[in-house]
Protein backbone atom coordinates (compact mmCIF):
# COMPACT_ATOMS: atom_id res chain seq x y z
CA UNK A 1 0.00 0.00 0.00
CA UNK A 2 3.24 2.01 0.45
CA UNK A 3 3.08 3.60 -3.01
CA UNK A 4 0.16 5.06 -2.92
CA UNK A 5 0.62 7.13 0.15
CA UNK A 6 1.95 10.23 -1.59
CA UNK A 7 -0.65 12.39 -2.43
CA UNK A 8 1.08 13.60 -5.81
CA UNK A 9 0.71 9.85 -6.76
CA UNK A 10 -2.96 10.35 -5.81
CA UNK A 11 -3.56 12.87 -7.99
CA UNK A 12 -1.97 11.17 -10.84
CA UNK A 13 -3.75 8.10 -10.59
CA UNK A 14 -7.14 9.97 -9.93
CA UNK A 15 -6.00 11.87 -13.32
CA UNK A 16 -5.62 8.65 -15.14
CA UNK A 17 -8.84 6.98 -13.98
CA UNK A 18 -11.21 9.83 -14.86
CA UNK A 19 -9.80 10.12 -18.31
CA UNK A 20 -9.46 6.80 -19.33
CA UNK A 21 -13.05 6.34 -18.36
CA UNK A 22 -14.12 9.05 -20.52
CA UNK A 23 -11.73 7.00 -23.35
CA UNK A 24 -13.66 3.61 -22.24
CA UNK A 25 -17.14 5.32 -22.94
CA UNK A 26 -16.06 6.77 -26.40
CA UNK A 27 -14.28 3.90 -27.54
CA UNK A 28 -17.07 1.70 -26.91
CA UNK A 29 -19.84 3.50 -28.39
CA UNK A 30 -19.12 3.38 -31.57
CA UNK A 31 -19.77 -0.32 -31.42
CA UNK A 32 -22.07 -2.26 -34.08
CA UNK A 33 -24.55 -4.32 -32.06
CA UNK A 34 -23.27 -7.67 -33.65
CA UNK A 35 -19.99 -7.24 -32.02
CA UNK A 36 -21.23 -6.51 -28.21
CA UNK A 37 -20.69 -10.12 -27.87
CA UNK A 38 -17.01 -10.23 -28.94
CA UNK A 39 -16.71 -6.67 -27.12
CA UNK A 40 -18.00 -8.17 -24.48
CA UNK A 41 -15.71 -10.92 -24.08
CA UNK A 42 -12.46 -8.78 -25.13
CA UNK A 43 -13.14 -6.13 -22.10
CA UNK A 44 -13.52 -9.66 -20.01
CA UNK A 45 -10.07 -10.29 -21.20
CA UNK A 46 -8.37 -6.92 -20.78
CA UNK A 47 -9.40 -7.07 -17.07
CA UNK A 48 -7.33 -10.11 -16.89
CA UNK A 49 -4.34 -7.44 -16.22
CA UNK A 50 -5.44 -8.08 -12.69
CA UNK A 51 -2.88 -11.94 -12.83
CA UNK A 52 -0.13 -8.82 -12.84
CA UNK A 53 -1.56 -7.61 -9.31
CA UNK A 54 -1.77 -11.21 -8.41
CA UNK A 55 2.01 -11.56 -9.52
CA UNK A 56 3.07 -8.78 -7.58
CA UNK A 57 1.51 -9.81 -4.21
CA UNK A 58 2.99 -13.58 -4.86
CA UNK A 59 6.49 -11.85 -5.39
CA UNK A 60 6.27 -10.27 -2.05
CA UNK A 61 4.83 -13.01 -0.10
CA UNK A 62 6.42 -14.20 2.59
CA UNK A 63 3.65 -16.44 4.69
CA UNK A 64 2.33 -19.75 3.61
CA UNK A 65 -1.69 -17.78 3.84
CA UNK A 66 0.19 -15.00 1.44
CA UNK A 67 1.29 -17.44 -0.75
CA UNK A 68 -1.78 -19.30 -0.74
CA UNK A 69 -3.74 -16.18 -2.02
CA UNK A 70 -0.99 -15.29 -4.39
CA UNK A 71 -1.54 -18.89 -6.13
CA UNK A 72 -5.45 -18.27 -6.13
CA UNK A 73 -4.95 -15.03 -7.85
CA UNK A 74 -2.41 -16.69 -10.09
CA UNK A 75 -4.50 -18.99 -11.03
CA UNK A 76 -7.57 -17.25 -11.67
CA UNK A 77 -5.80 -14.29 -13.01
CA UNK A 78 -4.37 -16.73 -15.66
CA UNK A 79 -7.96 -18.21 -16.48
CA UNK A 80 -9.53 -14.99 -17.12
CA UNK A 81 -6.79 -13.61 -19.18
CA UNK A 82 -6.00 -16.78 -21.49
CA UNK A 83 -9.86 -17.58 -21.33
CA UNK A 84 -10.49 -14.43 -22.44
CA UNK A 85 -8.49 -14.03 -24.93
CA UNK A 86 -8.98 -17.33 -26.32
CA UNK A 87 -12.50 -17.29 -26.10
CA UNK A 88 -13.04 -14.41 -27.83
CA UNK A 89 -10.49 -15.17 -30.97
CA UNK A 90 -13.12 -18.32 -31.50
CA UNK A 91 -15.71 -16.23 -32.11
CA UNK A 92 -14.09 -13.45 -34.10
CA UNK A 93 -12.53 -16.33 -36.17
CA UNK A 94 -16.27 -17.22 -37.53
CA UNK A 95 -16.16 -13.38 -38.89
CA UNK A 96 -13.07 -14.12 -40.65
CA UNK A 97 -14.07 -16.99 -41.69
CA UNK A 98 -16.96 -15.76 -43.88
CA UNK A 99 -15.02 -12.99 -45.22
CA UNK A 100 -11.43 -15.02 -46.29
CA UNK A 101 -14.45 -17.37 -48.35
CA UNK A 102 -15.71 -13.98 -50.23
CA UNK A 103 -12.35 -13.17 -51.38
CA UNK A 104 -11.30 -16.66 -52.27
CA UNK A 105 -14.04 -18.73 -53.73
CA UNK A 106 -12.20 -22.36 -54.00
CA UNK A 107 -12.45 -22.53 -50.14
CA UNK A 108 -15.89 -21.68 -49.71
CA UNK A 109 -17.10 -24.14 -52.93
CA UNK A 110 -15.11 -26.74 -51.30
CA UNK A 111 -17.13 -26.05 -47.65
CA UNK A 112 -20.66 -26.05 -49.14
CA UNK A 113 -19.92 -29.03 -51.38
CA UNK A 114 -19.59 -30.74 -47.90
CA UNK A 115 -22.64 -29.14 -46.51
CA UNK A 116 -25.51 -31.31 -48.58
CA UNK A 117 -25.95 -30.10 -52.08
CA UNK A 118 -27.67 -33.12 -54.05
CA UNK B 1 13.21 7.17 -10.32
CA UNK B 2 15.68 3.94 -11.80
CA UNK B 3 16.05 2.74 -14.95
CA UNK B 4 13.86 -0.40 -14.36
CA UNK B 5 11.04 1.37 -13.13
CA UNK B 6 11.01 3.76 -16.00
CA UNK B 7 11.23 0.66 -17.83
CA UNK B 8 8.37 -0.84 -16.62
CA UNK B 9 5.96 2.86 -16.78
CA UNK B 10 7.36 2.49 -20.66
CA UNK B 11 6.09 -1.13 -20.78
CA UNK B 12 2.75 -0.20 -18.79
CA UNK B 13 2.44 2.72 -21.65
CA UNK B 14 2.65 0.40 -24.29
CA UNK B 15 0.12 -2.35 -22.56
CA UNK B 16 -2.56 0.44 -21.99
CA UNK B 17 -2.70 1.87 -25.90
CA UNK B 18 -2.79 -1.70 -26.95
CA UNK B 19 -5.59 -2.18 -24.72
CA UNK B 20 -7.26 0.77 -25.99
CA UNK B 21 -6.47 -0.18 -29.16
CA UNK B 22 -8.19 -3.69 -28.94
CA UNK B 23 -11.53 -2.15 -27.82
CA UNK B 24 -11.40 0.22 -30.63
CA UNK B 25 -10.51 -2.31 -33.12
CA UNK B 26 -13.41 -4.90 -32.01
CA UNK B 27 -15.56 -2.39 -32.99
CA UNK B 28 -15.26 -3.29 -37.12
CA UNK B 29 -15.82 -6.77 -38.23
CA UNK B 30 -12.55 -6.02 -40.49
CA UNK B 31 -10.28 -5.48 -37.51
CA UNK B 32 -12.20 -6.94 -34.66
CA UNK B 33 -9.69 -10.37 -35.15
CA UNK B 34 -6.19 -7.84 -35.42
CA UNK B 35 -7.85 -5.96 -31.98
CA UNK B 36 -8.40 -9.16 -29.77
CA UNK B 37 -4.44 -10.31 -30.72
CA UNK B 38 -3.10 -6.89 -30.13
CA UNK B 39 -4.85 -6.67 -26.68
CA UNK B 40 -3.56 -10.30 -25.97
CA UNK B 41 0.03 -9.27 -27.27
CA UNK B 42 0.22 -6.27 -25.39
CA UNK B 43 -1.51 -8.08 -22.11
CA UNK B 44 1.87 -10.78 -22.75
CA UNK B 45 4.23 -7.80 -22.99
CA UNK B 46 2.87 -6.61 -19.67
CA UNK B 47 2.51 -10.26 -17.89
CA UNK B 48 5.88 -10.87 -19.03
CA UNK B 49 7.46 -8.07 -18.38
CA UNK B 50 6.12 -8.19 -14.49
CA UNK B 51 7.07 -12.05 -13.88
CA UNK B 52 10.41 -10.65 -15.17
CA UNK B 53 11.27 -7.72 -13.20
CA UNK B 54 8.71 -8.66 -9.88
CA UNK B 55 11.12 -8.33 -6.76
CA UNK B 56 11.44 -11.68 -4.95
CA UNK B 57 10.71 -13.58 -8.11
CA UNK B 58 13.31 -16.06 -7.71
CA UNK B 59 11.74 -16.82 -4.20
CA UNK B 60 8.73 -17.68 -5.17
CA UNK B 61 8.61 -18.42 -8.58
CA UNK B 62 7.24 -21.85 -8.27
CA UNK B 63 3.68 -20.35 -7.11
CA UNK B 64 3.48 -18.39 -10.55
CA UNK B 65 4.79 -20.84 -12.56
CA UNK B 66 2.21 -23.53 -10.91
CA UNK B 67 -0.76 -21.01 -11.05
CA UNK B 68 0.53 -19.85 -14.19
CA UNK B 69 0.15 -23.80 -15.82
CA UNK B 70 -3.39 -24.46 -13.97
CA UNK B 71 -4.90 -21.29 -15.04
CA UNK B 72 -3.50 -21.27 -18.59
CA UNK B 73 -4.85 -25.04 -19.00
CA UNK B 74 -8.27 -24.47 -17.35
CA UNK B 75 -8.51 -21.54 -19.73
CA UNK B 76 -7.44 -22.96 -23.22
CA UNK B 77 -9.35 -25.84 -22.55
CA UNK B 78 -12.24 -24.70 -21.45
CA UNK B 79 -12.21 -21.72 -24.02
CA UNK B 80 -11.51 -23.95 -27.08
CA UNK B 81 -14.00 -26.97 -25.69
CA UNK B 82 -17.33 -25.07 -25.14
CA UNK B 83 -19.91 -25.14 -27.66
CA UNK B 84 -21.43 -21.91 -29.46
CA UNK B 85 -24.29 -22.18 -27.32
CA UNK B 86 -22.98 -21.96 -23.93
CA UNK B 87 -20.55 -19.01 -24.82
CA UNK B 88 -22.13 -16.18 -22.25
CA UNK B 89 -21.87 -18.98 -20.32
CA UNK B 90 -18.16 -18.87 -20.49
CA UNK B 91 -17.53 -15.28 -20.91
CA UNK B 92 -19.54 -15.09 -17.05
CA UNK B 93 -17.44 -17.82 -15.55
CA UNK B 94 -14.39 -16.22 -17.15
CA UNK B 95 -15.25 -12.83 -15.57
CA UNK B 96 -16.17 -14.54 -12.29
CA UNK B 97 -12.53 -16.04 -12.15
CA UNK B 98 -11.14 -11.81 -12.84
CA UNK B 99 -13.04 -10.69 -10.20
CA UNK B 100 -12.94 -13.76 -7.69
CA UNK B 101 -8.36 -12.98 -8.36
CA UNK B 102 -9.22 -8.94 -7.64
CA UNK B 103 -10.58 -9.65 -4.27
CA UNK B 104 -7.91 -11.99 -3.66
CA UNK B 105 -5.52 -9.37 -4.17
CA UNK B 106 -7.35 -7.04 -2.16
CA UNK B 107 -7.88 -9.33 0.81
CA UNK B 108 -3.64 -10.08 0.71
CA UNK B 109 -2.87 -6.57 0.01
CA UNK B 110 -5.05 -5.87 3.26
CA UNK B 111 -3.52 -8.80 5.34
CA UNK B 112 -0.33 -7.41 4.55
CA UNK B 113 -0.70 -3.88 5.15
CA UNK B 114 -2.73 -4.93 8.77
CA UNK B 115 0.35 -7.09 9.87
CA UNK B 116 2.91 -4.67 8.97
CA UNK B 117 0.99 -1.73 10.51
CA UNK B 118 1.09 -3.76 13.94
CA UNK B 119 -2.75 -4.88 14.33
CA UNK B 120 -4.60 -1.89 16.16
CA UNK B 121 -1.46 0.52 16.91
CA UNK B 122 -2.34 2.96 14.35
CA UNK B 123 -5.08 3.25 11.49
CA UNK B 124 -4.05 2.37 7.84
CA UNK B 125 -4.39 5.50 5.46
CA UNK B 126 -7.54 6.32 4.18
CA UNK B 127 -8.04 6.49 0.76
CA UNK B 128 -5.79 3.27 -0.01
CA UNK B 129 -7.78 1.01 2.59
CA UNK B 130 -11.29 2.65 0.56
CA UNK B 131 -9.65 1.27 -2.90
CA UNK B 132 -8.92 -1.89 -0.64
CA UNK B 133 -12.56 -2.37 0.68
CA UNK B 134 -14.08 -1.66 -2.71
CA UNK B 135 -11.30 -4.12 -4.66
CA UNK B 136 -12.77 -6.74 -2.45
CA UNK B 137 -16.50 -5.97 -1.92
CA UNK B 138 -17.05 -5.43 -5.34
CA UNK B 139 -14.46 -8.76 -6.73
CA UNK B 140 -16.35 -10.40 -4.24
CA UNK B 141 -19.77 -9.43 -6.13
CA UNK B 142 -18.67 -10.09 -8.97
CA UNK B 143 -16.97 -13.70 -8.72
CA UNK B 144 -20.19 -15.31 -7.10
CA UNK B 145 -22.98 -13.30 -8.82
CA UNK B 146 -20.81 -14.43 -12.25
CA UNK B 147 -21.23 -18.16 -10.81
CA UNK B 148 -24.71 -17.79 -10.09
CA UNK B 149 -25.28 -16.27 -13.28
CA UNK B 150 -23.53 -18.91 -15.18
CA UNK B 151 -25.49 -21.75 -13.43
CA UNK B 152 -29.02 -20.01 -14.38
CA UNK B 153 -27.58 -19.94 -18.22
CA UNK B 154 -26.41 -23.81 -17.51
CA UNK B 155 -29.50 -25.11 -15.99
CA UNK B 156 -27.75 -25.97 -12.49
CA UNK B 157 -29.93 -22.99 -11.35
CA UNK B 158 -33.58 -22.34 -11.80
CA UNK B 159 -33.51 -19.95 -14.51
CA UNK B 160 -36.77 -18.50 -12.75
CA UNK B 161 -36.52 -14.97 -11.00
CA UNK B 162 -36.11 -16.87 -7.41
CA UNK B 163 -37.78 -14.59 -4.39
CA UNK B 164 -39.24 -14.91 -1.35
CA UNK B 165 -41.01 -12.60 0.76
CA UNK B 166 -38.47 -9.88 2.45
CA UNK B 167 -36.01 -10.80 -0.33
CA UNK B 168 -35.67 -7.06 -0.85
CA UNK B 169 -35.42 -6.43 2.78
CA UNK B 170 -32.88 -8.62 3.08
CA UNK B 171 -31.03 -7.91 0.28
CA UNK B 172 -31.59 -4.14 1.31
CA UNK B 173 -30.09 -5.00 5.24
CA UNK B 174 -27.05 -6.94 3.56
CA UNK B 175 -26.16 -4.17 1.74
CA UNK B 176 -26.54 -1.51 4.72
CA UNK B 177 -24.08 -3.44 7.20
CA UNK B 178 -21.72 -4.14 4.27
CA UNK B 179 -21.84 -0.01 4.06
CA UNK B 180 -21.33 0.15 8.22
CA UNK B 181 -18.46 -2.25 7.78
CA UNK B 182 -16.52 -0.78 5.35
CA UNK B 183 -17.27 2.65 6.76
CA UNK B 184 -16.01 1.07 10.39
CA UNK B 185 -12.66 -0.81 8.24
CA UNK B 186 -12.12 3.03 6.70
CA UNK B 187 -11.74 5.58 9.80
CA UNK B 188 -12.25 3.11 12.73
CA UNK B 189 -10.86 0.07 12.95
CA UNK B 190 -8.33 -2.24 11.06
CA UNK B 191 -9.56 -5.73 12.36
CA UNK B 192 -9.14 -8.26 10.35
CA UNK B 193 -12.05 -10.32 11.61
CA UNK B 194 -14.32 -7.55 10.74
CA UNK B 195 -12.60 -7.12 7.18
CA UNK B 196 -13.28 -11.08 6.53
CA UNK B 197 -16.62 -11.18 8.12
CA UNK B 198 -17.24 -8.08 5.52
CA UNK B 199 -15.25 -10.09 2.61
CA UNK B 200 -17.80 -13.31 3.50
CA UNK B 201 -20.67 -10.97 3.61
CA UNK B 202 -19.82 -9.34 -0.24
CA UNK B 203 -19.46 -13.11 -1.51
CA UNK B 204 -23.46 -13.67 -0.06
CA UNK B 205 -24.30 -10.38 -1.41
CA UNK B 206 -23.34 -11.76 -5.04
CA UNK B 207 -26.19 -14.17 -5.37
CA UNK B 208 -28.24 -12.21 -3.60
CA UNK B 209 -28.24 -9.44 -6.37
CA UNK B 210 -28.54 -12.25 -9.01
CA UNK B 211 -30.96 -15.21 -8.00
CA UNK B 212 -33.93 -12.86 -7.92
CA UNK B 213 -32.81 -11.85 -11.60
CA UNK B 214 -34.38 -14.35 -14.52
CA UNK B 215 -32.31 -16.10 -17.27
CA UNK B 216 -33.21 -13.73 -19.66
CA UNK B 217 -31.88 -10.82 -18.45
CA UNK B 218 -28.17 -12.44 -17.69
CA UNK B 219 -26.62 -11.21 -20.94
CA UNK B 220 -27.44 -8.07 -19.24
CA UNK B 221 -26.22 -9.05 -15.81
CA UNK B 222 -22.99 -11.01 -17.16
CA UNK B 223 -21.71 -7.28 -18.90
CA UNK B 224 -22.80 -5.40 -15.84
CA UNK B 225 -20.39 -7.89 -13.76
CA UNK B 226 -17.88 -7.83 -16.37
CA UNK B 227 -17.99 -3.54 -15.61
CA UNK B 228 -17.99 -4.66 -11.98
CA UNK B 229 -14.60 -6.83 -12.50
CA UNK B 230 -13.12 -3.73 -14.59
CA UNK B 231 -14.05 -1.42 -11.06
CA UNK B 232 -11.93 -3.77 -8.56
CA UNK B 233 -9.44 -4.40 -10.95
CA UNK B 234 -9.11 -0.21 -11.04
CA UNK B 235 -8.95 -0.36 -7.52
CA UNK B 236 -6.36 -2.38 -6.53
CA UNK B 237 -4.52 -1.04 -8.97
CA UNK B 238 -5.09 2.07 -7.15
CA UNK B 239 -3.81 0.25 -3.93
CA UNK B 240 -1.00 -1.45 -5.46
CA UNK B 241 0.17 2.16 -7.55
CA UNK B 242 0.16 0.22 -10.38
CA UNK B 243 -1.16 2.09 -13.78
CA UNK B 244 -1.84 -1.24 -15.79
CA UNK B 245 -4.01 -2.05 -13.58
CA UNK B 246 -5.48 1.22 -13.55
CA UNK B 247 -5.97 2.17 -17.13
CA UNK B 248 -7.29 -1.21 -18.08
CA UNK B 249 -9.60 -1.52 -15.15
CA UNK B 250 -11.28 1.64 -15.80
CA UNK B 251 -11.26 1.34 -19.48
CA UNK B 252 -12.94 -2.12 -18.84
CA UNK B 253 -15.30 -0.25 -15.84
CA UNK B 254 -16.52 2.68 -18.41
CA UNK B 255 -16.86 0.53 -21.26
CA UNK B 256 -18.77 -2.47 -19.57
CA UNK B 257 -21.38 0.72 -18.03
CA UNK B 258 -22.29 1.61 -21.61
CA UNK B 259 -22.41 -1.85 -22.89
CA UNK B 260 -24.69 -2.49 -20.33
CA UNK B 261 -26.65 0.41 -20.93
CA UNK B 262 -27.21 -0.43 -24.89
CA UNK B 263 -28.11 -3.81 -24.05
CA UNK B 264 -30.80 -2.01 -21.43
CA UNK B 265 -31.92 0.36 -23.99
CA UNK B 266 -32.47 -2.65 -26.67
CA UNK B 267 -35.06 -3.96 -24.35
CA UNK B 268 -36.96 -0.74 -23.86
CA UNK B 269 -36.04 -1.44 -20.15
CA UNK B 270 -34.03 0.55 -17.47
CA UNK B 271 -31.45 -1.26 -15.13
CA UNK B 272 -33.29 -0.87 -12.13
CA UNK B 273 -35.91 -2.50 -13.68
CA UNK B 274 -33.61 -5.63 -15.15
CA UNK B 275 -32.24 -5.38 -11.07
CA UNK B 276 -34.74 -5.35 -9.33
CA UNK B 277 -38.09 -6.43 -11.89
CA UNK B 278 -37.81 -10.04 -11.08
CA UNK B 279 -38.64 -10.41 -14.68
CA UNK B 280 -40.79 -13.24 -15.65
CA UNK B 281 -42.53 -14.63 -12.69
CA UNK B 282 -45.48 -14.78 -14.55
CA UNK B 283 -47.58 -12.28 -12.50
CA UNK B 284 -50.97 -11.27 -14.09
CA UNK B 285 -50.24 -13.26 -17.47
CA UNK B 286 -50.58 -16.96 -18.04
CA UNK B 287 -47.83 -19.30 -17.09
CA UNK B 288 -45.33 -21.95 -18.98
CA UNK B 289 -47.51 -24.98 -20.06
CA UNK B 290 -51.01 -23.53 -19.11
CA UNK B 291 -51.15 -21.78 -22.33
CA UNK B 292 -53.81 -24.74 -23.15
CA UNK B 293 -56.67 -22.34 -23.84
CA UNK B 294 -54.76 -21.17 -26.78
CA UNK B 295 -55.94 -22.94 -30.04
CA UNK B 296 -53.33 -23.57 -32.75
CA UNK B 297 -52.55 -24.46 -36.21
CA UNK B 298 -50.08 -26.98 -37.13
CA UNK B 299 -47.96 -27.56 -40.79
CA UNK B 300 -45.91 -30.27 -41.87
CA UNK B 301 -42.77 -29.77 -43.28
CA UNK B 302 -43.90 -30.44 -46.97
CA UNK B 303 -46.54 -27.98 -46.79
CA UNK B 304 -43.90 -25.19 -45.11
CA UNK B 305 -41.99 -25.96 -47.54
CA UNK B 306 -43.63 -25.54 -50.91
CA UNK B 307 -45.07 -21.85 -49.48
CA UNK B 308 -41.67 -20.92 -49.13
CA UNK B 309 -40.08 -22.51 -52.33
CA UNK B 310 -43.07 -20.55 -53.99
CA UNK B 311 -43.13 -16.93 -52.61
CA UNK B 312 -41.09 -14.04 -53.90
CA UNK B 313 -39.73 -13.18 -50.22
CA UNK B 314 -38.97 -15.11 -47.00
CA UNK B 315 -37.68 -13.24 -43.90
CA UNK B 316 -35.95 -15.56 -41.69
CA UNK B 317 -36.12 -14.79 -37.46
CA UNK B 318 -33.67 -16.83 -35.66
CA UNK B 319 -33.65 -17.43 -31.96
CA UNK B 320 -32.26 -18.97 -28.90
CA UNK B 321 -33.80 -22.20 -30.10
CA UNK B 322 -31.96 -22.04 -33.38
CA UNK B 323 -28.69 -22.14 -31.53
CA UNK B 324 -29.48 -24.85 -28.96
CA UNK B 325 -30.26 -27.14 -31.90
CA UNK B 326 -27.10 -26.21 -33.78
CA UNK B 327 -29.21 -25.34 -36.54
CA UNK B 328 -27.49 -22.57 -38.48
CA UNK B 329 -25.90 -24.90 -41.23
CA UNK B 330 -29.26 -26.55 -42.49
CA UNK B 331 -30.66 -22.89 -42.34
CA UNK B 332 -28.38 -21.77 -44.28
CA UNK B 333 -29.05 -24.27 -46.70
CA UNK B 334 -31.91 -23.61 -47.06
CA UNK B 335 -31.80 -19.84 -47.81
CA UNK B 336 -28.90 -20.79 -50.34
CA UNK B 337 -31.67 -23.41 -52.17
CA UNK B 338 -34.56 -20.79 -52.11
CA UNK B 339 -31.95 -17.92 -53.16
CA UNK B 340 -31.43 -20.38 -56.10
CA UNK B 341 -35.38 -20.51 -56.84
CA UNK B 342 -35.20 -16.99 -57.10
CA UNK B 343 -36.59 -16.36 -53.22
CA UNK B 344 -35.39 -12.88 -51.39
CA UNK B 345 -34.50 -14.40 -48.38
CA UNK B 346 -33.28 -12.03 -45.26
CA UNK B 347 -32.32 -13.22 -41.39
CA UNK B 348 -33.92 -10.88 -38.95
CA UNK B 349 -32.09 -10.05 -36.13
CA UNK B 350 -33.35 -9.05 -32.81
CA UNK B 351 -30.80 -7.35 -30.66
CA UNK B 352 -31.40 -9.23 -27.55
CA UNK B 353 -32.06 -12.79 -29.69
CA UNK B 354 -30.23 -15.73 -27.85
CA UNK B 355 -28.83 -14.98 -24.91
CA UNK B 356 -26.47 -12.14 -25.81
CA UNK B 357 -26.32 -9.32 -28.26
CA UNK B 358 -24.74 -10.71 -31.19
CA UNK B 359 -25.03 -14.02 -30.34
CA UNK B 360 -27.04 -14.87 -33.70
CA UNK B 361 -24.84 -13.17 -35.95
CA UNK B 362 -21.75 -15.42 -34.74
CA UNK B 363 -23.96 -18.26 -35.24
CA UNK B 364 -25.11 -17.39 -38.77
CA UNK B 365 -21.37 -16.18 -39.67
CA UNK B 366 -20.13 -19.42 -38.46
CA UNK B 367 -22.54 -21.27 -41.33
CA UNK B 368 -21.46 -18.52 -43.57
CA UNK B 369 -24.30 -16.88 -44.30
CA UNK B 370 -23.30 -13.39 -45.58
CA UNK B 371 -23.52 -10.48 -43.55
CA UNK B 372 -25.59 -8.22 -45.83
CA UNK B 373 -28.40 -10.59 -45.62
CA UNK B 374 -28.44 -10.29 -41.63
CA UNK B 375 -30.86 -7.34 -40.85
CA UNK B 376 -31.19 -5.44 -37.54
CA UNK B 377 -34.29 -4.99 -36.10
CA UNK B 378 -35.11 -0.89 -37.28
CA UNK B 379 -33.78 -1.73 -40.58
CA UNK B 380 -36.20 -4.45 -41.62
CA UNK B 381 -39.15 -4.25 -39.48
CA UNK B 382 -41.33 -2.74 -42.14
CA UNK B 383 -40.48 -5.24 -44.67
CA UNK B 384 -42.38 -7.54 -42.63
CA UNK B 385 -45.56 -6.21 -44.17
CA UNK B 386 -44.34 -6.64 -47.45
CA UNK B 387 -43.11 -10.50 -46.71
CA UNK B 388 -45.07 -13.86 -47.81
CA UNK B 389 -43.33 -15.95 -45.15
CA UNK B 390 -41.94 -15.34 -41.94
CA UNK B 391 -39.81 -18.37 -40.40
CA UNK B 392 -39.22 -18.24 -36.99
CA UNK B 393 -36.93 -20.44 -35.91
CA UNK B 394 -36.21 -21.01 -32.20
CA UNK B 395 -37.51 -17.29 -31.55
CA UNK B 396 -40.59 -16.74 -29.00
CA UNK B 397 -40.01 -13.64 -26.71
CA UNK B 398 -38.55 -11.00 -29.30
CA UNK B 399 -41.92 -11.71 -31.64
CA UNK B 400 -44.50 -11.52 -29.09
CA UNK B 401 -47.35 -9.26 -29.56
CA UNK B 402 -48.13 -8.20 -26.52
CA UNK B 403 -45.32 -5.98 -26.07
CA UNK B 404 -46.67 -3.81 -28.01
CA UNK B 405 -50.36 -3.75 -26.40
CA UNK B 406 -50.97 -5.71 -23.39
CA UNK B 407 -49.75 -3.34 -21.12
CA UNK B 408 -50.25 -5.98 -18.43
CA UNK B 409 -47.67 -8.11 -19.71
CA UNK B 410 -44.02 -8.23 -18.49
CA UNK B 411 -42.52 -7.33 -21.75
CA UNK B 412 -44.97 -4.58 -22.34
CA UNK B 413 -42.64 -1.87 -24.29
CA UNK B 414 -40.20 -3.94 -24.98
CA UNK B 415 -39.34 -3.37 -29.14
CA UNK B 416 -40.16 -5.97 -30.95
CA UNK B 417 -40.11 -8.09 -34.64
CA UNK B 418 -43.53 -7.24 -36.35
CA UNK B 419 -43.27 -10.82 -37.41
CA UNK B 420 -47.16 -10.59 -37.36
CA UNK B 421 -47.52 -8.26 -39.83
CA UNK B 422 -46.22 -11.12 -42.73
CA UNK B 423 -48.87 -13.00 -45.06
CA UNK B 424 -47.57 -15.86 -43.20
CA UNK B 425 -45.99 -16.65 -40.17
CA UNK B 426 -44.48 -20.55 -39.88
CA UNK B 427 -43.07 -21.08 -35.99
CA UNK B 428 -40.50 -23.87 -35.20
CA UNK B 429 -40.88 -24.83 -31.70
CA UNK B 430 -39.74 -27.36 -29.77
CA UNK B 431 -43.35 -27.75 -28.11
CA UNK B 432 -45.84 -25.12 -26.75
CA UNK B 433 -43.46 -24.10 -23.60
CA UNK B 434 -43.56 -20.44 -22.92
CA UNK B 435 -40.19 -18.68 -23.69
CA UNK B 436 -37.21 -17.80 -21.68
CA UNK B 437 -39.27 -14.43 -19.90
CA UNK B 438 -41.77 -17.21 -18.94
CA UNK B 439 -45.04 -15.56 -20.94
CA UNK B 440 -47.42 -16.81 -23.43
CA UNK B 441 -47.05 -15.67 -27.09
CA UNK B 442 -50.90 -14.95 -28.57
CA UNK B 443 -48.56 -15.10 -32.22
CA UNK B 444 -49.57 -18.73 -31.62
CA UNK B 445 -53.04 -17.86 -31.80
CA UNK B 446 -53.03 -15.91 -34.58
CA UNK B 447 -54.90 -17.24 -37.57
CA UNK B 448 -51.96 -16.31 -39.87
CA UNK B 449 -49.40 -18.75 -38.05
CA UNK B 450 -48.75 -21.81 -38.22
CA UNK B 451 -46.55 -24.41 -35.65
CA UNK B 452 -44.18 -27.29 -36.84
CA UNK B 453 -43.25 -28.56 -33.49
CA UNK B 454 -39.82 -30.54 -33.32
CA UNK B 455 -36.19 -30.13 -32.97
CA UNK B 456 -35.12 -26.99 -35.04
CA UNK B 457 -32.34 -29.08 -36.61
CA UNK B 458 -33.92 -32.08 -37.96
CA UNK B 459 -37.19 -29.52 -38.62
CA UNK B 460 -35.23 -27.67 -40.79
CA UNK B 461 -33.24 -30.20 -42.55
CA UNK B 462 -37.14 -32.03 -42.91
CA UNK B 463 -37.90 -28.44 -45.01
CA UNK B 464 -34.54 -28.22 -47.03
CA UNK B 465 -35.38 -31.62 -48.36
CA UNK B 466 -39.26 -29.98 -49.04
CA UNK B 467 -37.94 -27.20 -51.11
CA UNK B 468 -35.70 -29.37 -52.92
CA UNK B 469 -38.94 -31.68 -54.15
CA UNK B 470 -40.97 -28.72 -54.73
Amino acid sequence: MTEALDPRALVDALFILVLTAFVGYEVVSKVPTMLHTPLMSGANAVHGVIVVGAIIVTATADSPLQLGLGLLGVILGTVNVVGGFVVTDRMLEMFRGRRDDRASGGKASGRKASGGKP
Amino acid sequence: MTTLELATFGVYLVGSVSFVLALKFLASPRTARTGNLLGAAGMALVVGWTVFTAPGLLANWWVLAVGGLIGSVIGVVGARRVPMTAMPQMVAIFNGAGGGAAAVVAVSEFLTATAEGGAGTALLPTIPMIATLLGAVIGSVSLTGSVVAFGKLQGFIAPRPVTYPGSRVVAGLLLAALLVMAVALAFVTNNTTLFLVFVALALVAGVLIVMPIGGADMPVVISLLNSYTGIAVAATGFVLGNYALLIAGTLVGASGAILTQLMCRAMNRSLLNVLFGAFGTGGGTMVAGEGGEQTVRTINAEDAAVLMAYGKSVIIVPGYGMAVAQAQTPVRELMDLLIARGVDVQFAIHPVAGRMPGHMNVLLAEANVPYERLKEMDEINDDFAKTDVALVIGANDVTNPAARTDTTSPIYGMPILNVDHAQHVIVLKRSMAAGFAGIDNPLYADPKTAMLFGDAKDTVEDLVSGVKAA
